[in-house]
């Protein structure tokens, strides 16, 4: 399909009251042409609040939304030309595969020998040539999925958005529809904002991340440095694996646990701090370390096999669990016994530091 | 043998007791259900047969001249047709007064969609003859009606909207309205309003999301509503009998009056039994165009 060259979005102040509560508090952010954008947030947090104000469903209290440099804030949603997918799908379950991807096109009036190339083009791109007959009962839920897949992208929207539309679907077909998506975006460019809870699959799909919670954006950046640079304790709890340890600040030098701690990262401004450890950063041995600095002493209370990995659960001395991920056949595995007392330690550039309000 | 069985793989044997325990348990509903099974046949399907019985027998032998009567007998044909006219046009005017009225709601929070129920169920809290005689109240030559239009200056002379057929017709809309609205309603709540966003967002302007996804979807409810609409009006008595004045004659006032008046089961039977026929072939009809279960019981 020849593609129409993509637009940007610009949220400018948006903030959506329900009553006396902010769903969206004053959310401004801009979204490059192309981009592939992900809203990522527990649930309640205003991400799908914010999907809903751009798709037109719903109308900020207060702010404007530009899309190509045309303000859509007013517009209603059946004139904004984005592709919408939805968590339930919602697939006319009164009409074929083939009427369903057919119904935007009809919308707009296009002929009918157009509507058929198009519609065929559409499924071949989801991989469902010579499905259009059947009824969406007759689908799995992965086929559904492609299927509101191609009636979003049939049309050739301005914009792409979904809606959690893989949360319904089993791990593995999950992980297999992710880079479907992402394959599907590099091809059509489009631009594409996807809401989810998962952070796995925030990471695996986007350009960037805007981590979202309690109506404001914390933090909006691409996946790496978003998990390895979290900028507040909400974030670095809700990206990826963590354990999270407060951090003390004595005549200018940082101790954890009562021990050094030395770090190569910035430090955050606000108090109070804590130490951020990702726990396939953290290494472990049987003998207490020559050096104090970046150490941590504990009991071995667990150590779960889980496949690829050893994960590895430490009380410390002061009470708190500490998460390490070991390689499988790491040869300390087979040396660390539970209830053994064990070491663990961490390199400078590995020591995140963030402060509890970011 | 073999083979079927290997293909069958080790599920087959799990497979087939969970079959059994399934038929247990349906033998056990089928015990609790007994006593309503067992009422409905001592008391709807033994009278039936032996309706059915009466309607065929003439003096000592079997005989078909009470159904050859309804055929060759101008007036039998003109009572049927009646029935079937003024069912069909309650119907249709229940469908485009209901309909919007139950969308309304539908559309509504639901505490006051429940309000507004209950609001369409008040009515069932008053015996049809009063209601009946209310609408004849209302609707005689110097009723309120005819008093409000003549008093706007609307009309010149009192409509004559009592003892005829428009009164009939008036009367059983309003008696049977409730039986369109809440089929009508629990399908149309049933349906997921991301159906609509999805059109939405397709492209449909709202008129044409509401026809092209909205009232397909919402068929199978609207047709239950008039099913039943139908059928009842079908079997209709009282309101005729009163609104319409001794000029509308229905199948149902035409049983009563052969029993009755004339004595003659034979021939009240044997048009009781087309009427059920009629309207067991209606139930038939419909179950064709949508599917029964989904009919009476809404899914989303």
């Amino acid at each position: 399909m020849d593609r129409r060259a993509p637009v940007g979005i610009r949220f400018e102040a948006v903030t959506k009251l329900y009553g006396a509560v902010a769903a969206l508090d004053c959310v401004s952010l801009e979204v490059a042409p192309g981009e592939f954008l992900t809203l990522l947030g527990p649930s309640g947090s205003g991400k799908t609040t914010l999907l809903m104000v751009l798709a037109g469903f719903t109308r900020p209290t207060s702010g404007r939304i530009v899309v190509g440099g045309e303000d859509v804030t007013r517009t209603p949603p059946h004139r904004r030309d984005f592709g919408v997918v939805f968590q339930s799908y919602a697939l006319f379950p009164h009409m074929t595969v083939a009427q369903n991807v057919a119904y935007p096109l009809r919308m707009r009036g296009r002929p009918r020998a157009e509507m058929a190339r198009r519609v065929a083009e559409a499924l071949a791109l989801v991989r469902l040539e010579g499905f259009g007959d059947r009824r969406p009962d007759q689908l799995s839920g992965g086929q559904k999925q492609r299927v509101a897949l191609a009636r979003a992208i049939v049309f050739e929207p301005r914009v792409l958005l979904m809606d959690e539309p893989l949360s319904a679907l089993d791990k593995k077909l999950r992980e297999a529809m992710q880079i479907e998506i992402r394959q599907l975006h590099e091809r059509l460019g489009i631009t594409t904002i996807y809401v989810t809870h998962d952070q796995r699959e925030a990471l695996t799909l986007s350009d960037r991340v805007a981590v979202i919670d309690g109506g404001r954006i914390r933090q909006l950046d691409p996946p790496r440095l978003l998990y390895e640079e979290p900028r507040s304790r909400f974030v670095a709890e809700f990206v990826g694996e963590s354990t999270i340890l407060p951090v003390e600040r004595r005549n200018g030098a940082l101790f954890c646990a009562g021990r050094p701690l030395r770090t190569t990262r910035p430090l955050p401004p606000g108090e109070p701090l804590h130490l951020v450890l990702r726990p396939e950063r953290v290494r472990l041995a049987t003998s207490p370390p020559a050096e104090p600095v970046n150490t941590l002493a504990g009991t071995l209370e667990d150590l779960v096999f889980q496949g690829e990995s050893l994960l590895a659960e430490i009380r410390l001395e002061a009470g708190e669990l500490l998460a390490v991920r070991l390689p499988t056949g790491a040869e300390l595995s087979d040396s660390i016994r539970r209830g053994g007392t064990v070491w663990a330690w961490f390199a400078p550039e590995d020591a995140v530091l963030v402060s509890e309000t970011g | 043998m073999a083979s079927a069985r290997a293909r069958a793989g080790p599920d087959e044997p799990e497979a087939a007791a969970l079959a059994r325990d399934a038929r247990r348990e349906r033998r056990r509903a089928l015990v609790l259900a007994a006593p309503a099974l067992l009422l409905v046949g001592a008391v709807a399907l033994l009278p039936t047969g032996w309706l059915f019985w009466l309607s065929v027998i003439e003096g000592e032998s079997f005989s078909a001249a009470h159904y050859l009567r309804l055929i060759q007998v101008e007036s039998y044909r003109r009572i049927f047709w009646t029935t079937f006219e003024i069912a069909a046009v309650v119907t249709i005017l229940a469908a485009l007064l209901g309909y919007p009225l139950a969308y309304w709601l539908s559309r509504l929070p639901e505490r006051w969609a429940n309000v507004g129920l209950v609001l369409v169920l008040v009515p069932f809290w008053t015996s049809l003859l009063v209601r009946t005689y209310a609408w004849l109240v209302l609707l005689q030559r110097r009723g309120l009606v005819n008093r409000a239009l003549l008093d706007l200056g609307l009309i010149e002379e009192p409509l004559r909207l009592v003892h005829n057929w428009t009164g009939t017709v008036i009367g059983m809309l309003h008696i049977l309205l409730p039986f369109l609205v809440l089929p009508a309603y629990a399908s149309l709540r049933a349906i997921d309003p991301a159906y609509l966003a999805a059109a939405a967002s397709l492209g449909a302007s709202p008129v044409r999301a509401f026809w092209t996804v909205f009232f397909p979807l919402s068929l199978p409810g609207l047709l239950a509503g008039c099913l039943l609409v139908f059928v009842l009006a079908l079997g209709f008595y009282v309101t005729p009998a009163i609104l319409g004045g001794g000029r509308v004659l229905m199948v149902a006032m035409k049983v009563q009056e052969n029993a009755g008046l004339y004595l003659d089961w034979g021939a009240a039977s044997a048009l009781a039994v087309v009427l059920l026929l009629a309207t067991l072939a209606m139930f038939a009809l419909l179950a064709r165009l949508v599917p029964l279960e989904r009919l009476l019981v809404s899914r989303s």
